[in-house]
C-alpha cells in the first residue's frame, strides 16, 4: 500500500473537517428556524423555511473561504513562514487551486438547494394571500401589519402580483437573480475546456465575482426573512395561542396580536474578513506591478520559444518558482504567469515562453522576433512582473535523492534548479544536503531540445571538469519520431555523442518504464526520502502518483509533488 | 490558446441553462406550483436542449475534447444538417425556447440563463461559426510495397551488446554487416 498517509493524509483531513464543518451548519441552521420564534412562518412555510436557511449558512460560510486560496501574495507569505515547522502543511498550500474548486462546487450545490426551498416559499406565501379565508391560519397571518406596514409576517403584501414580480420588486429576490447569474455564468466560463483554451474569457468572466460579492452583501438587507419579536413572543405564546387566531388581540383573551419583524442582515459578518484581505492581495499585486523592470536580453530559440532576460530592483527568488507579466502595450488587463528559468544566483531574473497564441505573439513582436536588426534597449516594451510565487520545486533542495520529472515545456522550472544546483555546488562551495538529482525529461520533438540541451551540455562540461559526473544523471526521452529521424538515429548509434542533443548520455526512446526506475533508485538510496517534482501533464501525475505509493516501502520514501498551471 | 470560438462558451452556457430549466420544471411539477403548465414546458425544453447541446461541436483550430458517450447524439444531431450546423438558427430557436419559462417563477432562471446562451451563439453566428460533427477517424488501411506480403512483426536479431560496441574502424571483425554504408568521420 506504500505510504499514501504521508502524500495524501493532510488533504484528506482538511477537506473532512471542511465537510464537517458544512454538515454541521447545515443542521444547526436547519434546527435553529423550528424553535417558537418562527411557528408562524412555518405555519405558512412548513419545513421550506429551514430548508431555505440551511444551505445559507453553509453559503456564508463557503463563500467566505472561497476568496482564500486565490491571494496568491498571501499564501506565498504563509508557505514562507509554515514551511520551518513542517514541510508537510507547506505543500498543503500548493493545492490552492483545487481547494477553490471544491469550494465553488460546494457553493453551486448549496445554491440549488437554497433557490428549490425558496421557490417553494415564494408558492406559499403567494397561496396564503390568494385563499381569502378569514378562518384560515395563513391567511390570518398575511394579513398582520397591514396597517404599519412594518410588523408583517408575509413579504408578499398584496393578492394581485405573482410570484415572479415580487421576485423582481424585492431586494432579496433581485439581488439573488443577479448573484446566480453571475454564478452560472463563471462557473460555465471555467469548465476545463473554456478555461485551457480561452483563458481571457474564463479571466474576464470571473471577475463577475465582484457583481457575487456585492449582491451577496445586499441580498439580507431587506429583512424578507420573518419570525416573531422576543418580546411577542413573551406576551403571545404560539403553543397556547394559534387555535384561537380568530380572537387574537380581541377584549377578554390573553392573546395579543402577534408581531413580526426580519433578521438582521447576517452576510457581512462573514465574507468582510476575505473580502478587505483579497482587495489588499490585489493592492499588493498593483504595487508590486508598479516595479520597473528592464529587459536586458531577448534570445529567441527554435520550436517558437522566446526567452527574455530581465532586471528588477530587489526581486529574490528562489528556485522553480513563476511570475506573471503583463505587457501594457499588448494588454493591460492580462497577466499570464510563467516559470522562471534563472537561478536565484544570477544576476538577471529569465522566463522561456512558448509562443501559443495572441499575447505570447504579440510579445514576440514587440520583442523584435521577426527583425534581422539589432534592437536598442530603449525600444524594448515596458513590462511589469508579479511575483514571484512558490510552487514545489523551493523543496528540491530539502531531498537527499531527487527525481525530477518534466514533460514537454514542463521542464522549464528544472532548468532553475539545475542552475542552481550547479551555483551552489562550484562557485560557493556550500555543503549541498542534495547528494543525488535524477532528471528525466520526456519530449515530442527533437527541436524542443535545442535551448535546454544547450544548458545540459555546459553542465555536463563543467560536471565532468570537476570529476562530480554522478551527481547528476539525466535521462532524456523522446517520446515521438518520424520513420525518416528513426533512420537516422539507427546510423548514428555508434557515435560517441548523442545525435540529437550532443550529451554524452544518449537519448532514449519511448517513454520509461517507471517501475524500474523506482525500483533501482529504492535500491540504491534504501532508508532515504527521494523527492519526487513533475512538472508535466495530468496522466502522468497519476501514474507518478501511484507509482510513488507503491515503491514507499520500509526504509525509502517517495514524496510527490506536482505542479502545473 | 487562440482566437475565442464563442460556440464553446455557448454549448457550456446552454447545457447549463437546459439542465436548470429542467431542474425548475421538475420542482414546478412536483410541487403543484400555479402555473404549472409552464413547468412542464421546462422539463421538455430543458431536456430538449440538454440532448441538443450534449454533443460538442468540433473545433475550428485545436483538438476537439468529446463528452463521454457522445457520439451517439452526435449522429443525431448531425442527421437534421443545416438546422443544427447554423448558428442563427440556434440562437433563434433558443431564444423562443426560453420564452415561456419567464411566467412562471421555478422556470425563470431556466429562462435567462438560455436567452444568455442564445445571445453568445449569436455571437458566434456573426463570427461566422458552425456546428462540425466530431467523427471517428477511419485510418486508411497502411500501404505496403506490392513485393511484401507481410512486414516482419519483430525487429530483427542484433548481436549481444559487446560484439555491437565494434567501432566503425573495425567492420571486418563487427559480428554482423550494418545496413548502410558507415564512414569513420560522420
Amino acid at each position: 500500500m506504500g505510504n499514501f498517509a504521508a502524500n495524501e493524509g493532510l488533504s484528506i483531513f482538511v477537506i473532512l473537517v471542511w465537510l464537517g464543518i458544512n454538515v454541521f451548519l447545515f443542521v444547526y441552521f436547519y434546527l435553529a428556524f423550528l424553535i417558537e420564534r418562527y411557528y408562524y412562518t412555518r405555519v405558512i412555510l412548513g419545513h421550506a423555511l429551514s430548508w431555505a436557511r440551511a444551505p445559507a449558512a453553509c453559503l456564508n460560510f463557503n463563500c467566505m473561504l472561497i476568496l482564500l486560496p486565490v491571494c496568491r501574495n498571501l499564501l506565498s507569505f504563509l508557505r514562507g513562514s509554515i514551511q520551518y515547522c513542517s514541510r508537510t502543511a507547506a505543500r498543503q498550500l500548493d493545492r490552492n487551486l483545487t481547494f477553490h474548486k471544491l469550494v465553488a462546487y460546494m457553493i453551486a450545490f448549496h445554491t440549488a438547494i437554497h433557490i428549490i426551498a425558496h421557490l417553494f416559499n415564494f408558492e406559499r406565501f403567494m397561496d396564503s394571500q390568494l385563499m381569502i379565508n378569514s378562518s384560515y391560519l395563513p391567511y390570518v397571518l398575511s394579513q398582520m401589519g397591514n396597517n404599519d406596514n412594518r410588523s408583517y409576517l408575509n413579504p408578499i403584501r398584496t393578492n394581485e402580483t405573482n410570484p415572479t414580480i415580487v421576485m423582481f420588486t424585492t431586494i432579496a429576490g433581485l439581488t439573488g437573480v443577479v448573484i446566480t447569474l453571475a454564478l452560472i455564468l463563471i462557473i460555465t466560463s471555467s469548465m476545463e475546456v473554456i478555461r485551457r483554451s480561452y483563458f481571457e474569457v474564463f479571466w474576464f468572466t470571473h471577475h463577475l465575482f465582484i457583481l457575487f460579492f456585492i449582491g451577496l452583501v445586499l441580498h439580507g438587507v431587506g429583512r424578507i426573512v420573518r419570525g416573531q419579536t422576543l418580546e411577542s413572543v413573551k406576551v403571545h405564546n404560539p403553543d397556547e395561542c394559534h387555535s384561537q387566531f380568530e380572537t387574537w388581540g380581541k377584549n377578554g383573551t390573553n392573546c395579543p396580536e402577534p408581531v413580526f419583524a426580519g433578521n438582521p442582515p447576517m452576510t457581512w459578518k462573514w465574507v468582510v474578513g476575505p473580502m478587505i484581505l483579497y482587495v489588499c492581495e490585489r493592492l499588493v499585486r498593483f504595487y508590486r506591478s508598479q516595479q520597473k523592470v528592464v529587459i536586458t536580453k531577448v534570445v529567441m530559440h527554435p520550436s517558437k520559444t522566446l526567452e527574455l532576460q530581465m532586471k528588477k530592483k530587489g526581486f529574490k527568488m528562489e528556485v522553480g518558482q513563476y511570475v506573471f507579466i503583463q505587457c501594457p502595450s499588448i494588454s493591460q488587463l492580462e497577466w499570464h504567469p510563467f516559470t522562471l528559468t534563472s537561478a536565484p544566483e544570477e544576476d538577471h531574473l529569465s522566463v522561456h515562453i512558448r509562443i501559443v497564441g495572441d499575447w505570447t505573439q504579440a510579445l514576440y513582436t514587440a520583442c523584435g522576433g521577426d527583425k534581422t536588426v539589432v534592437m536598442d534597449a530603449w525600444t524594448l516594451p515596458k513590462v511589469a512582473v508579479d511575483g514571484p510565487f512558490g510552487t514545489a520545486s523551493e523543496d528540491v533542495f530539502r531531498y537527499e535523492v531527487v527525481m525530477l520529472v518534466g514533460a514537454g515545456i514542463g521542464v522549464t522550472p528544472f532548468a532553475s534548479v539545475l542552475k542552481s544546483v550547479w551555483y551552489k555546488h562550484v562557485q560557493e562551495n556550500k555543503n549541498v544536503f542534495t547528494k543525488k538529482i535524477y532528471f528525466y525529461w520526456l519530449c515530442p520533438e527533437t527541436q524542443a531540445f535545442e535551448w535546454f540541451a544547450d544548458l545540459l551540455q555546459s553542465l555536463e562540461r563543467q560536471m565532468m571538469e570537476k570529476d562530480i559526473s554522478d551527481f547528476l544523471s539525466y535521462n532524456i526521452y523522446l517520446t515521438r519520431w518520424k520513420d525518416a529521424e528513426a533512420a537516422h538515429f539507427r546510423v548514428q548509434y555508434e557515435a560517441e555523442d548523442d545525435p540529437i542533443t550532443g550529451l554524452k548520455q544518449k537519448t532514449l526512446y519511448g517513454k520509461p518504464n517507471w517501475d524500474n526506475e523506482f525500483s533501482a533508485i529504492a535500491t540504491q538510496h534504501p532508508g532515504s526520502k527521494v523527492g519526487v517534482f513533475l512538472c508535466g501533464p495530468m496522466a502522468l501525475a497519476t501514474a507518478l502518483g501511484k507509482q510513488c505509493i507503491s515503491h514507499t516501502e520500509s526504509g525509502t520514501e517517495f514524496i510527490f509533488n506536482k505542479e502545473n498551471f | 490558446m487562440g482566437k475565442i470560438e464563442w460556440a464553446m462558451w455557448a454549448n457550456e452556457q446552454a447545457l447549463a441553462a437546459g439542465l436548470i430549466y429542467a431542474t425548475g420544471g421538475i420542482v414546478g411539477v412536483a410541487g403543484q406550483f400555479r402555473g404549472w403548465q409552464f413547468a412542464c414546458f421546462g422539463i421538455a425544453a430543458g431536456v430538449f436542449v440538454c440532448l441538443l447541446e450534449y454533443p460538442r461541436s468540433k473545433r475550428g483550430k485545436g483538438t476537439s475534447v468529446e463528452r463521454t458517450g457522445q457520439y451517439c447524439f452526435t449522429v443525431c444531431v448531425k442527421a437534421f444538417g443545416p438546422l443544427t450546423r447554423n448558428y442563427y438558427i440556434r440562437a433563434f430557436l433558443h431564444a423562443t425556447l426560453c420564452v415561456p419559462g419567464g411566467f412562471m417563477l421555478a422556470t425563470v432562471l431556466g429562462c435567462v440563463c438560455l436567452g444568455i446562451a442564445s445571445l453568445i451563439y449569436l455571437t458566434a453566428a456573426i463570427h461566422g461559426e458552425h456546428w462540425e460533427p466530431i467523427l471517428p477517424r477511419r485510418e486508411p488501411p497502411k500501404r505496403v510495397g506490392d513485393s511484401i506480403k507481410e512486414p516482419p512483426q519483430n525487429p530483427p536479431p542484433r548481436p549481444p551488446p559487446e560484439l555491437r560496441r565494434k567501432k566503425a574502424d573495425k567492420l571486418e571483425a563487427a559480428a554482423y554487416d550494418n545496413p548502410m554504408s558507415v564512414t569513420v568521420s560522420e
